[in-house]
């Protein structure tokens, strides 16, 4: 039996106090730190610290905040901390696959009470114009062709590969009597890079939230993996009420997930938790990050520029697009804007779908910066 | 947990530091504890930093302390099993059913000869002579990453035609990354982590004093202040220390060659910046960095 008194506790209470402030401690990294320590002897406090370090692994950008807990727990010193996300914060997130049952599919859906009014309100409010109608029709025609591709780990047998399929020959020679009668060719297969759209639903972007959505939904339809989001004052995941095929029973569907509409904003907090939590960090891992957004921040703009900045090395391309730079000559003025922009590998152009929809078929054109 | 105390004579950070100065390497306490708890413990060591602050050199410092063969997996965008694991050499096999065909002797042309062994096929078969290097895994795809994952954890992997291949012992293994993306979570627990800043000024110089010859202190010293603050400078890639290595001596050579000393750094400033914008960006600022590095 481990004894969980004496000094093995005031080591795994640090780990614990790590968790607590929302760095990823594995009980097998806990585990090496207490053979690190047992192995260094230790000698002073430089050891356990080097110890913790090296197996517990901090990011290097909270390298200081580690150390400040790490005096705090051990020299009993009180620098000022810097807390990772509250519970409240971690809290500030929905995903749509957990609450509650599948949406129902087919036309005798009944919606009643308060919930269906409300909306409906939404699903009637000023609903795309003809012209947007016409791009959402384009840009679901041509989707499939020109959505961002990335190389796959498997092979498929195919004429003109890029290299030769030396197996399927094999097998083709025991059929022929060991002779080999054609060269055959393979190459890696591709897939549908994720597309992850983050959609501000915040009262500054009241005008364009309908037709935003109507994009996601068409999105959510046409791409073989896509995300869709929605951020105000706080992350909802809408993905899987999209995927329904009405666009009015899914903007519906939708819309009741979504607390927040036409609210205030954070951004920055709402690209936090969904930085926070692994489940949806997982979906952005390589992927094509696409945020509509006018970037107009209520809470701390710096925040908004450290989720952009994690952000940008995990997502494979990083875009924003925002109603206020229809012009050219565009210069980001927002605090939020003016942090996030170097980590962005664009800033674009949001005003109307027609531009969106451009932008988001031309992702896989240019390389990063 | 298995725990080895001591490696190759090697039983503590300090030696380890030790040993690796004797193979021209300096590393600092952080690196050298996180080296020796890697070894010890027989897990990977992860090593992250910007580009050219050394991780490779610490890898191939290790393998040398260690006096092992060093196998180096440089990874890429699209690199798989066949160049990472191991492929069969289907000529070899061919050639053998033919053969076999004429002289009625069965072959089995799944044994050894007709394996190509990959790095990390390689370093499964030969723990005990062989140290891992696994570069840039960030530039690698999250499949590699993922299929490393498994390789990391059992260190064991499996041959459709042959069985599961289990290295006997724990092999070393190095990774390194230069964080232009991040890693899985799940690669970073798996692993013992460092990572590598910048070296401090005085460290830097000793460096240049050990790596270049003929390079007078004086010298080494205007380079380590000069680097250091363009560091500081927003360019596209920062001088590392290899750089800072070869401008001392690029310097000095041309100072024996008859150029005065801050003209010396200035001519030679093209083996420190290799970026057109960075040069035009320093241009007019390089007198004042020379003159306060005190060249």
């Amino acid at each position: 039996m481990m004894d969980t008194t004496g000094p093995l506790a005031h080591f795994l209470s640090f780990t614990a106090l790590l968790r607590r402030a929302a760095f990823a401690v594995a009980p097998e990294q806990s585990i090496a730190w207490l053979a690190a320590i047992e192995l260094l002897g230790p000698q002073e406090m430089g050891d356990i610290r080097r110890a913790a370090r090296a197996t517990l692994a901090p990011p290097p950008e909270r390298l200081a905040e580690f150390d400040t807990l790490f005096d705090r727990h051990f020299l009993g010193t009180f620098g000022a901390m810097e807390t990772g996300p509250s519970e409240d914060e971690r809290l500030r997130a929905a995903d749509d696959s957990s609450v509650g049952p599948e949406p129902i599919f087919g036309d005798d859906t009944h919606e009643s009470g308060d919930k269906a009014t409300a909306a409906e309100r939404l699903a009637a409010r000023r609903f795309a114009a003809g012209d947007d109608r016409e791009a959402l029709r384009h840009f679901a025609r041509a989707l499939p062709a020109r959505a961002p591709r990335r190389r796959g780990y498997r092979w498929r047998g195919a004429r003109g590969g890029s290299s030769s399929d030396v197996r399927r020959m094999f097998r083709d020679a025991m059929r022929n009597a060991g002779e080999f009668v054609r060269l055959r060719r393979r190459k890696r297969r591709s897939r549908q890079r994720r597309i992850v759209l983050v959609v501000d639903v915040s009262g500054s972007m009241k005008e364009r939230t309908q037709a935003h959505l109507a994009f996601a939904h068409v999105l959510a339809r046409g791409a073989e993996r896509a995300e869709i989001f929605t951020i105000g004052t706080r992350l909802t995941r809408i993905t899987r009420a999209l995927r329904l095929r009405h666009r009015e029973q899914a903007l519906a569907t939708a819309s009741r997930l979504v607390g927040d509409w036409d609210g205030g904003t954070r951004i920055g907090e709402a690209l936090g938790a969904f930085l926070a939590i692994p489940r949806f960090c997982a979906l952005a891992r390589g992927a094509a990050l696409v945020v509509l957004s006018d970037g107009l921040e209520w809470g701390d703009p710096s925040a908004m520029g450290e989720a952009m900045a994690r952000f940008s090395r995990i997502a494979w391309r990083s875009v924003w697009l925002t109603p206020l730079a229809g012009d050219t000559r565009f210069e980001p003025r927002t605090a939020g804007l003016v942090a996030a922009r170097p980590f962005l590998d664009e800033l674009g152009d949001g005003g109307s779908l027609d531009s969106i929809c451009a932008r988001v078929l031309n992702l896989a054109r240019e390389r990063p910066a | 947990m298995p725990v080895r105390r001591s490696i190759v004579g090697i039983g503590s950070p300090h030696e380890l530091e030790e040993a690796l100065r004797a193979a021209y390497y300096l590393a600092d306490e952080g690196l050298s504890t996180a080296a020796y708890l890697a070894l010890a413990l027989g897990k990977p060591l992860l090593l992250e930093g910007a580009p050219g602050v050394g991780k490779t050199e610490a890898a191939k410092a290790i393998g040398g302390v260690l006096g092992r063969k060093l196998l180096r997996l440089q990874c890429y965008e699209g690199i798989d099993a066949a160049a990472a694991l191991y492929e069969w050499n289907f000529p070899r096999q061919m050639l053998a059913l033919r053969q076999e065909n004429t002289d009625g002797d069965p072959v089995d042309i799944y044994h050894d000869e007709f394996l190509i062994e990959r790095p990390m096929l390689a370093c499964l078969r030969h723990p005990e002579e062989t140290v891992l290097l696994i570069d840039e895994i960030d530039r690698s795809d999250h499949e590699f990453e993922a299929f490393l994952l498994e390789f990391l954890s059992d260190f064991q992997i499996s041959i459709p035609e042959r069985g599961a291949i289990r290295a006997h012992e724990r092999p070393v293994v190095i990774l390194t990354s230069n964080r232009t993306r991040e890693l899985h979570e799940a690669l970073r627990r798996r692993c013992v982590y460092h990572w590598i800043e910048y070296p401090s000024p005085e460290r830097e110089m000793r460096i240049i004093m050990m790596r270049a010859s003929g390079v007078g202190e004086r010298a080494a010293r205007a380079v380590v202040a000069a680097v250091g603050r363009l560091r500081r400078e927003p360019l596209a890639k920062h001088p590392g220390i290899a750089e800072a290595v070869e401008w001392a001596q690029a310097a000095t050579l041309l100072n024996e060659q008859g150029a005065r000393w801050p003209e010396a750094f200035r001519r030679s400033l093209g083996v420190v910046l290799k970026d057109e914008d960075d040069f035009v960006y320093v241009a007019p600022k390089i007198e004042t960095i020379l003159a306060e590095a005190g060249a």
